[in-house]
């Protein structure tokens, strides 16, 4: 399953730079055909590299016009008004939409994720590890466009009660407010539990790959100690794959970010005149649900490149997301090895 | 340590073989949180599979009698309107499949070529920076390359938005997958067999096409298939590059391609019964289609893996 955690042939084996070079890896002859090939897979390597620069590049390049033009700031500013001979655009309330959706399924996945990937890995019976890792897995499967669908017709109404609940008990604090305006589906709080949903395979996957690595003897010690199996997971599962709950909640988080349809079909878009709420019961738009919606009206570049903007920073938070799981991960291996 | 003394005082008679007591003992409070714990793990799982029991019921509760209709695997949406019943999705199944043979086509090659270049051939630090860009790859969102593609094809080439862009746009999400897969499996194929070949005089790239490669071959299918599957319900870059049409296209350079992603979101904000059932029956036709593919990966997986 590195296929998700990140690691690589040239990570995971020994040497100052990857594995210890097998004699025979000369065996390369020099001969037209080695050199084809070679230079075939090299390529493709690089193409690799050109590509996240190209997506950079591109999206740097088209951006930067259309925030000259931009007469507030991009950064600071709550308007979103990009088209015409004034444009006025910036970011706020999509980083605030954007990292309130991602932080609650967060909040919901990454325990929840962690306590699934203990069942099947420490709990599960083995007739039933195998199945029940394949029907988490099977979540993934669910496609985004589905799930924001099934969540808009189906499972929202059941949210009404709970943001209800979370109002009564919590409504005191500002950022649990519920005042029945947008409907409790329709808020950046439900997008955050669909999220949840969706993210919790990647999530269960990846610690659940880390705790299979978990030494036997460590376990076992722990056990010989007079360790309860809960105290055997606390002591010696859990600290050992602390790094890979890390990286597995930062993927998580990354996937969250970007996830777009689901949320495009649940929030419920604000106006541009709405006073700014900090309830998770509100509505608004994401970076990703704001460029979804505006797919079909990129008529002029003005209005294009506001909207690859936002893609942009997007793109810089998932880059360095994935590249701080990807860190950490790294450590991890410095440690095990 | 106290409680040893003064379990070991209140029970002076001689024992042989200590018990958990003598050490402590799995105090109440311990064997309480221990049974806690693993009504929790339980917990967690029940509450795991609440959403995909759910999702999956009701998809098929609700989109199943669309899929029994001959209608739907013969004909397009072509002159259906949303308060119409009939037509079918034949277009939008066939624009799927179209676009995802093309994104194969075009990611196969690219993403087996790099993981043999990072098993075989990479070393040192480029090597190192490809395997990074490789997870960048993993984690650009599809909004991102969507809009990218755009960039490129539509702003900067000038090219109208077309099928075969998307087929772009979703080959940057397929080469990750394929990748990471395909090195898997090339790791798994034993040394022995490359120096096998090596002592016959076999050039390398030979060795690779006709060792590496074939021993671990299902392997890789099987990564195919998975990288397939997560790209065929991918949605946001078909929005951005390629409008949905009713009627039959398959034209990768026509313009307009209806695709179950597209079918789905065209009808999704409808309250009309007829255009509801529509989109529920997509919905499960696209849920039925990539899970096919990720069984169908399983089992070749599952049934030919590399003996190491």
């Amino acid at each position: 399953m590195s296929s998700i955690t990140g690691r690589s042939a040239i990570d995971e084996l020994p040497g100052g730079d990857g594995r210890p070079p097998l004699e025979a890896d000369r065996a390369s002859t020099g001969r037209l055909g080695d050199r084809i090939f070679g230079g075939l897979a090299t390529g493709s390597g690089i193409f690799v590299i050109a590509l996240v620069t190209l997506v950079g590049v591109f999206l740097i390049a088209q951006a930067v016009p259309s925030l000259m033009n931009n007469n507030v700031n991009f950064l600071t500013s709550r308007e979103w008004e990009p088209a015409g001979a004034e444009p006025r655009f910036g970011i706020v309330d999509l980083l605030w939409a954007t990292v309130t959706t991602s932080l609650i399924a967060m909040v919901i996945a990454v325990p929840l994720g962690v306590a699934v990937a203990l069942f099947i890995t420490q709990y599960a019976p083995t007739w039933l590890s195998k199945p029940a890792a394949a029907l988490v897995d099977l979540l993934a499967a669910v496609p985004s466009i589905v799930y924001g669908f099934w969540g808009l017709q189906v499972a929202g109404q059941y949210f009404e009660p709970v943001a209800k609940g979370v109002d009564s008990v919590l409504g005191w604090l500002p950022f649990f407010d519920y005042t029945g305006t947008p409907s409790a589906k329709s808020t950046l709080a439900f997008a955050g539990v669909i999220l949840a949903i969706m993210i919790l395979p990647i999530i269960t996957a990846i610690s659940r790959e880390v705790f299979n690595q978990v030494p036997t003897a460590h376990k076992e010690a722990a056990l010989a100690l007079g360790a309860t199996k809960w105290e055997m997971i606390r002591t010696a599962v859990l600290p050992f794959g602390k790094p890979g709950i890390i990286s597995a909640a930062m993927l998580g988080l990354g996937r969250a970010l970007g996830e777009t349809l689901a949320v495009t079909i649940l929030l419920s878009g604000l106006n541009a005149s709405d006073a700014f709420r900090s309830t998770i019961f509100n509505g608004g738009a994401t970076f990703a649900s704001k460029i979804a919606l505006a797919a079909n009206e990129f008529d002029s570049a003005q209005k294009t490149g506001a909207y690859i903007a936002a893609g942009l920073v997007l793109f810089i938070l998932t880059f360095i997301v994935n590249a701080a799981a990807r860190v950490v991960i790294d450590r991890r291996k410095a440690f095990t090895e | 340590m106290s409680t040893v003394s003064t379990v070991g005082e209140s029970a002076p008679r001689a024992r042989t073989t200590p018990t958990n007591d003598d050490f402590g003992g799995r105090s109440g409070g311990r064997a309480f949180k221990d049974q806690l714990a693993r009504i929790l793990m339980w917990g967690a799982f029940l509450i795991a599979l609440i959403p995909l029991v759910w999702i999956l019921g009701s998809t098929l509760l609700k989109g199943g009698h669309m899929l029994l209709e001959a209608d739907w695997w013969g004909k397009s949406q072509a002159g259906i309107t949303a308060r119409r019943e009939g037509g079918g999705a034949v277009h939008a199944i066939q624009g799927t499949l179209i676009q995802a043979l093309v994104t194969a086509l075009i990611s196969v090659p690219i993403g087996v070529l790099t993981a043999v270049y990072l098993v075989e051939y990479g070393r040192g630090r480029l090597a190192r920076v490809v395997s990074f860009m490789v997870d960048i790859l993993t984690g650009i969102p599809s909004i991102v390359a969507g809009l990218f593609i755009y960039a490129v094809w539509v702003t900067t080439f000038g090219f109208q938005r077309l099928p075969i862009a998307v087929c772009f746009a979703l080959t940057m999400l397929m080469i990750p997958t394929v990748v990471r897969s395909t090195e898997e499996m090339l790791k798994l194929v034993p040394n022995e067999l490359r120096e096998a070949s090596y002592a016959l005089g076999v050039p390398k790239w030979k060795t690779i096409m006709k060792i590496v490669i074939p021993t671990s071959f299902s392997g890789i299918v099987t990564g195919i298939l998975l990288g397939l599957a997560r790209v065929m319900g991918e949605t946001a870059p078909l929005l951005i590059l390629a409008p949905y049409t009713k009627v039959i296209a398959t034209d990768l350079f026509g313009g307009l391609m209806g695709t179950l992603p597209t079918m789905i979101n065209q009808d999704r904000d409808q309250t009309l019964q007829p255009a509801l059932d529509r989109v529920w029956g997509a919905a499960l036709t696209l849920i039925l289609i990539i899970f096919l593919l990720n069984i169908l990966g399983r089992l070749i997986g599952r049934f030919s893996k590399v003996k190491s």
